[in-house]
């Protein structure tokens, strides 16, 4: 038998945000800064609360690029591919990472479910371009090997539990 | 004897008047400060690290450190203060000492010894941490030449004061002109010295904001909205970010004044999620305006109601458009609608709304405050006022500055700007970002206006300035930008959801090599077909990168097109590596990395490159110790 999935978090979330249509935006969010996705299970569970159809939950959940409905590793690595990291060189910096950690733009979680690949628009730190985050802390002038440095030393820690 | 104020809420406008009169004096009288840049840049640097160190050692030296505004007068104690973004982000982590007004640059935690030590013990300014030009050494802030020839009207607390403390805002003045507005003003003046200081959006278009809040002043509806975009979605803008995590009091004030004036009882600041500083700075804000009573029920016994909440946006650039943003905020897809109707007549929840950008309204208290006069006599006669920019690229000055409207780029890129990182000559700027166009040299001397750039067929757009020099290939940047139009549109409509597709795909295949005959003229038919028949903003000006790049650089697509060279030397597919017979000495340590077996030779011989089967990866080049292997 499968096991039940604990709404409990999903009841936070509503109480937090409030359980009105118009808050779902927020209360997604609530949910992924927990669970780092939005698992399957949410949907019919909030659409009963809301009064609102499974697809229209769903339609929102896909719209959205910061939404995921897949899981994604311990640390997600994001990548600023805006105009000014562009121009610093940040995509050699990504080829690096991607082709060292064995991801690609569609696969973008390792199999040990520890690291998440991702690019994202302009995070405004155009002053220390090229810029990585890793778990929202910003790593600024970023260069290929610097880059690694900081995921291989998240995987010794990680390797040394 | 000192004495901590006690601030209860704010029952009416003497309450108020009393709480100012005290906070400028703990203010005033704590003449020694430290103030920590804390903006995401310098916190990236480490610069809450230096701030802890700093306090650390200050109270292990037993010195009085206040890191709040609380007590009056400040007797001998010493401010620790985290700021905004000081906008000098390439010197970062920044450190300001008061009353000297030093500042000191790339601060590391190391130096906070030597600062506790020389400049606070003994007050001694620290040179080496100062900033240089060659042998020029300026200690002051003020002296530096990225800041000498800046106005700040609009940034003018980022860097000075506790972007955390209402109670710092206050003490210099903050919430005065909301008091204005709420007891001295009618509505309708407030609208029209508005209207009368000719402030117009700084979001991108320029539309008149008097003009805006008169038609919602006068629309038709019980309810009312404020919506703040702080969406600021353009890649290398970040003024926006800059004053909602440096000054966001100042941004709610705006707010507030603009709801007095409308009628509106409730605001919305729609905030990126990419933001997380910004959306944590404005919630403590909105939190301490709530408790001090400036937000709430019947405000300062008015009879005035006002509340602000705030919207994170989920990753969507489409919602900086009006209509896509308030669709955003009532929880459904960010779809912009046909207008008209406008969003002044109807927006979030179908009802009359004020949609400002985050800088238009942190202009607005200064406007109340000062006057419409004092406001007119900066910038140029039809676009009045500084505008806040975002410099990045290959400038040797990364950062944010604010200058008047009609300041000319090369005093914003030679001067402020401080010319070319690197090697490089100058070739153009990008100025506003996905839809706005690129400048040249031509350019130069032109005032950065809303209706000089409308003429030569740019825009201002939020801001942002990215500077671009020799190497940069300017075919490549404009299929960056369709690469980012396109992956940002939204879908609803033909012409930019399959339009901006083909014209990534000519783009995309240009830059590898595989341009045809033709492809520049297809862009240029697919442009026009898309700026006039796109739904929205986002659409419309989805093309204007490329056309502005076509007209300015015609030849670059062309060498790439029919010579299937890049000139800039920036296209990877369009490079050729070739090993020269002179210099080789084939000792075949090239053919020996090469991952798909493309060199080939006997030793002792000059090698050669099989160019059908070489992935210019560029590993032969980094192996010969000749430097035999060369990139054309």
């Amino acid at each position: 038998m499968p096991e039940a999935f604990d709404y409990s978090i999903v009841d936070e979330a509503l109480a937090k945000c409030g359980a009105k249509q118009s808050s779902i935006i927020a209360i997604l969010q609530t949910i992924q800064e927990h669970y780092h996705y939005l698992p399957e299970e949410v949907f019919p569970y909030l659409a009963a609360k809301l009064d609102m159809s499974e697809a229209r939950i769903y339609s929102v959940a896909t719209f959205y690029e910061n939404f995921s409905l897949e899981k994604k590793g311990k640390y997600v690595i994001k990548f600023c591919d805006g105009t000014a990291c562009h121009v610093r060189g940040s995509v050699p910096i990504l080829e690096r990472v991607r082709s060292e950690l064995g991801v690609t733009a569609q696969k973008k979680t390792t199999d040990d479910q520890l690291f998440t690949i991702e690019t994202v628009s302009c995070l405004g730190a155009c002053g220390l371009a090229p810029v990585m985050t890793v778990n929202d802390e910003v790593h600024p002038a970023m260069t290929p090997d610097k880059a690694m440095e900081v995921i291989y030393s998240l995987k010794v820690k990680e390797d040394a539990r | 004897m000192s004495a901590a104020i006690k601030t209860k809420a704010i029952k009416s406008r003497k309450d108020l008047q009393n709480l100012r009169e005290a906070m400028t004096k703990a203010y005033t009288s704590q003449t020694s400060k430290i103030i920590v840049c804390g903006g995401t840049g310098c916190v990236a640097g480490g610069s809450l690290k230096i701030y802890e160190n700093l306090k650390a050692q200050m109270e292990n030296n037993g010195l009085n450190v206040e890191v709040s505004l609380e007590k009056e007068p400040h007797d001998n104690s010493i401010g620790l203060k985290k700021s905004g973004c000081h906008g000098f982000c390439e010197m970062g982590p920044l450190v300001r000492i008061e009353p000297q007004g030093w500042l000191y640059t790339k601060v590391k935690v190391d130096d906070c010894n030597e600062i506790v030590e020389k400049t606070i013990k003994k007050g001694e300014c620290v040179d080496r941490l100062a900033y240089r030009i060659g042998d020029e050494i300026y200690r002051k802030q003020e002296e530096i030449p990225f800041y000498k020839q800046q106005i700040r009207v609009v940034l003018e607390h980022c860097g000075k004061i506790d972007a955390d403390s209402i109670n710092e805002y206050i003490a210099i003045g903050g919430y005065e002109a909301f008091e204005k507005a709420l007891f001295d003003m009618q509505p309708d003046d407030i609208v029209s010295e508005i209207s009368l200081s000719m402030l117009r959006g700084r979001g991108g278009g320029g539309f008149p904001t008097g003009k805006k809040w008169e038609q919602v002043r006068r629309a038709k509806g019980e309810r009312k909205y404020i919506v703040c975009n702080g969406d600021e979605g353009d890649p290398g803008a970040f003024m926006d970010r800059s004053i909602m995590e440096g000054d966001p009091h100042r941004m709610l004030e705006g707010m507030m004044i603009a709801g007095v004036a409308v009628g509106a009882q409730e605001g919305y600041i729609y905030v990126r999620a990419e933001y997380p500083l910004a959306v944590r700075r404005l919630m403590n804000a909105i939190a301490q305006a709530e408790e001090l009573g400036l937000l709430g029920d019947d405000i300062m016994g008015s009879g005035f109601s006002f509340r602000i909440y705030i919207a994170k946006g989920a990753g969507a650039f489409v919602c900086g458009e009006g209509s896509a943003l308030t669709a955003s905020i009532e929880g459904k897809r960010g779809f912009p609608r046909v207008k008209p109707p406008r969003t002044t007549e109807n927006g979030l929840f179908d009802s009359p709304t004020v949609l400002n950008n985050v800088e238009t309204f942190a202009t607005v208290s200064q406007i109340i405050s000062k006057g419409a006069k004092w406001y007119l006599s900066i910038g140029t006669p039809t676009s009045p006022g500084t505008k806040a920019f975002a410099l990045t690229g290959n400038i040797t000055n990364t950062g944010l500055i604010e200058v008047p409207m009609g300041t000319t780029l090369r005093k914003i890129i030679f001067d402020i700007g401080g010319g070319m990182r690197g090697d490089g000559e100058f070739k153009a700027v990008q100025i506003g970002g996905p839809s706005g166009a690129c400048l040249t040299k031509d350019h130069l001397d032109l005032p950065l206006d809303f209706d000089t750039l409308k003429k030569i067929g740019a825009m201002i757009g939020s801001g942002g300035l990215v500077v671009m020099d020799s190497h940069t290939c300017m075919v490549e940047v404009a299929r960056f930008f369709m690469h980012f139009t396109q992956n940002e549109s939204c879908g609803k409509c033909v012409p930019c959801r399959e339009g901006t597709k083909r014209m990534l795909e000519i783009l995309e295949r240009i830059v590898e090599g595989n341009g045809n005959e033709g492809d520049i003229e297809l862009l240029e038919e697919l442009s026009d077909t898309i700026s006039n028949t796109a739904l929205c903003g986002l659409g419309k000006s989805a093309p204007n990168p490329v056309v502005s790049t076509i007209s300015n650089f015609r030849e670059e697509y062309e060498t790439h097109v029919y010579e299937k060279k890049c000139p800039a030397g920036q296209c990877q597919k369009l490079k050729k590596i070739y090993i020269d017979p002179l210099t080789c000495k084939g000792c075949s340590a090239c053919s020996r990395k090469c991952p798909v077996g493309a060199i080939s030779g006997k030793i002792k011989e000059p090698f050669s490159i099989d160019l059908t089967k070489c992935i210019r990866c560029g590993s032969c080049i980094a192996t010969c110790k000749f430097n035999a292997i060369k990139e054309v």
